[in-house]
């Protein structure tokens, strides 16, 4: 019997304005969904039920330390690259309660594991570098020997609307990484967007279904072979622009100059654990504001700390896990003392963590090449910057 | 053990068992030895541990501790845990009284290698509350005594006041350890040895290629353990660290623990300084 909806694997196109069909079918099916807002100056992840509030002809400029939303001359739908959100703030939210006690009345203690909200949540314009990120974060909540039972809750309900990229920022190296610009798999739904319609790949059974219910029209051989082109060339263009750099055209894809990132990762891991002593360490440490924004915006980091919250009488009390950072001084403090005192100390832990020894725990790197904290450094430390500068000098 | 082959996926981490003090008893200034037993009687039967591992301690409104086990594994259900007053947690702990609950998750993290310490000759160096993840491996050689060779305690405190479980000490001697005890201070009473813990090494005639060694105490102090171990020519996957680091979450989610590529809570908290040569003697690491 043939499936009574789109196959994964199958390439459909709909007409631009179909995409608010595709929520609406989500809601319908009980998702939240939540999709690029402009907020605060700024591309976040927030609630999204009409299409019409995405932030249509806006697009970002991000470079070390700097984030600004301009308008788009080609009014674009997804013109803009990642923002500070990603998909970690909905399967990892910043504070969630773990646990609840609670003391009866003969002053006896029990206990109950809290869960989250049941409702799942559906994203929409999610970019390759991010659905990778969270296969980073699987790796760690779901694939060690304990399970995260609260991300796992929100994770596998979740429906992903991926778009692939038509432009880069100057922070993006996720060609660096191989982590982009194209997806490749994570994703329910794929978009690829032209100036009056989109190309959907379906990537999952549930996509399958939800596109089936919009206004489809199968595509044809040249519609796919223009949307596989479309990331295909934005990533022949990074990489041409890591050998015109600093300042030359990228033939006629769209590619912030004259800053592009790279990251040359060949032994990357030797190269960081052989110079864990390198006074580029200090040098960074002087600069780093040890404000924690780069582990906040990174979509892969998951430190986190529980704080207990009591009830007046102390009779109930919750276990709150909120988000930390290896940029404190909490985040490795004993009673014996904190282990990393210094700036330059816990960039050298990030740095060398992120880059190095999460192969060593996860068998990947724990960088994506968004760039995100290139673009929320206050003091716009760049990661692709330190990592050349130990390469180019292991003194 | 069972505590290997239970299925720690199916269920939340942060799942809390609740557990009576069953005793308490005061050893030293400023540290209790804490008997918990289980409420659930399914839990406090099935509940096994290897010496080294830990619990998280838990006290509702106040947080959790990382507290090594410091009883004989042999008899999990006097499950005792050896605590000195360092932070909250430990110092709300010193306040209750016999009956009141505790939250345990656990046990947690790597054991000391009964196994492979087999036919070995067992150096025990520690200092101060160091002493107390070792004991489970002391109980345990008692009960294997045949399958050791030659096993030493060295054993070092502040002062003579500040030594745990003095009153153990024949006990261990009749049953073949040779334990050997030195403090840093001495005072007019005290007729023993003082001095450093890696001194007593000197007084030690050991085989290099048939002895381990097992170490828990101050960082210092286990460097200069690993330093006297390393000059007698013994291997360094055959020296074996205790390590403290932030242990929070005590399954590898929170991060709070690392050291270089490991998690000390999952990974440890028994290394073999060969894991860890490259990163014990960086600063601020």
């Amino acid at each position: 019997m043939a499936p009574r909806h789109l196959p994964v694997g199958s390439f459909v196109r709909i007409d631009k304005h179909d995409l608010q069909s595709i929520l609406d079918s989500l809601s319908q099916r009980g998702y939240r969904t939540i999709g690029p807002r402009l907020r605060d100056d700024a591309m976040v992840y927030d609630e999204l039920t009409r299409v019409s509030d995405l932030p249509i002809g806006y697009i970002d400029e991000q470079d070390g330390g700097r984030y600004r939303v301009v308008s788009d001359p080609q009014q674009r739908w997804f013109g803009y690259v990642v923002g500070p959100h990603s998909l970690k703030n909905f399967v990892f939210p910043p504070h969630e309660t773990l646990l609840r006690s609670h003391r009866d009345a003969d002053g006896l203690w029990s206990t109950q594991t809290e869960l989250p909200e049941t409702r799942p949540v559906a994203v929409l314009g999610v970019r390759s570098c991010d659905l990778r990120a969270l296969r980073v974060q699987d790796r760690v909540f779901l694939e060690g020997p304990y399970v995260d039972v609260h991300y796992q809750s929100r994770r596998e309900p979740l429906f992903l609307v991926a778009v692939n990229c038509a432009r880069a920022a100057a922070t993006c190296f996720c060609h660096s990484m191989k982590t982009g610009p194209a997806v490749r798999g994570g994703h329910d739904l794929a978009l690829t967007e032209f100036v009056d319609h989109f190309v959907i790949e379906v990537g999952s059974d549930t996509g399958g279904e939800v596109v089936t219910e919009t206004n489809w029209t199968p595509c044809t051989i040249e519609e796919v072979q223009a949307a596989n082109d479309v990331p295909q060339r934005l990533s022949s263009a990074m990489q041409l622009r890591d050998k015109t750099l600093p300042a030359s055209s990228a033939g006629d894809v769209e590619v912030d100059h004259p800053n592009g990132r790279y990251l040359d990762i060949r032994g990357i891991r030797e190269l960081l654990l052989d110079n864990l002593e390198h006074a580029r360490w200090q040098a960074v440490g002087k600069r780093c504001l040890s404000c924690a924004n780069c582990t906040m915006v990174c979509p892969t980091c998951f430190c986190s700390s529980v704080e207990e919250v009591a009830s007046l009488t102390q009779d109930n009390v919750e276990r709150k896990r909120s988000w930390a950072s290896c940029f404190t001084a909490e985040h490795s403090y004993m009673n014996s003392g904190t282990v990393r005192k210094t700036t330059a100390s816990r960039y050298r832990q990030w740095l060398t963590h992120k880059l190095a020894t999460w192969h060593d725990q996860f068998g990947q790197s724990g960088c994506v090449g968004c760039g995100r904290c290139i673009t929320w450094c206050p003091v716009g430390i760049d990661l692709t910057v330190e990592v050349a500068a130990l390469r180019g000098d292991k003194s | 053990m069972m505590s290997a082959a239970m299925d720690h996926r199916a269920s939340s981490p942060w799942t809390v068992h609740w557990a009576n003090i069953s005793k308490m008893a005061a050893e030293v200034p400023g540290v209790t030895t804490y008997e918990l037993t289980f409420g659930d009687p399914l839990i406090a039967r099935e509940y096994q541990f290897s010496p080294g591992q830990f619990n998280m301690l838990y006290l509702p409104g106040v947080g959790e501790s990382a507290i090594s086990i410091s009883s004989d594994p042999a008899e999990p259900e006097k499950l005792e845990h050896t605590v000195r007053v360092a932070g909250n947690v430990t110092r709300a702990m010193s306040r209750l009284h016999v009956g009141d609950q505790i939250g345990i998750r656990g046990p947690y993290g790597s054991a000391w290698p009964m196994r492979s310490c087999r036919e070995h000759d067992v150096v025990i160096a520690c200092g101060g509350i160091g002493l107390a993840p070792l004991r489970p491996a002391i109980h345990h050689i008692i009960h294997h005594r045949d399958d050791y060779g030659r096993v030493y305690l060295l054993y070092g405190a502040r002062t003579a006041k500040d030594l745990l479980y003095t009153e153990q000490y024949d006990a261990w001697r009749n049953a073949g350890i040779e334990v050997e005890v030195t403090v840093d201070i001495g005072d007019a009473e005290y007729r023993g040895h003082i001095g450093v813990v890696p001194i007593l090494f000197y007084r030690l005639r050991l085989k290099p290629e048939r002895t381990r060694v097992l170490t828990c105490g101050p960082e210092v102090m286990m460097r200069f353990v690993i330093f006297e171990a390393l000059a007698r020519k013994i291997k360094r996957d055959h020296i074996h660290v205790s390590m403290e680091r932030n242990m929070s979450c005590a399954v590898g989610l929170c991060g709070h623990c690392q050291l270089g590529p490991t998690f000390v809570c999952k990974d440890g908290p028994v290394f073999t300084y060969q894991a860890l040569e490259p990163y014990l003697n960086l600063e601020n690491f």
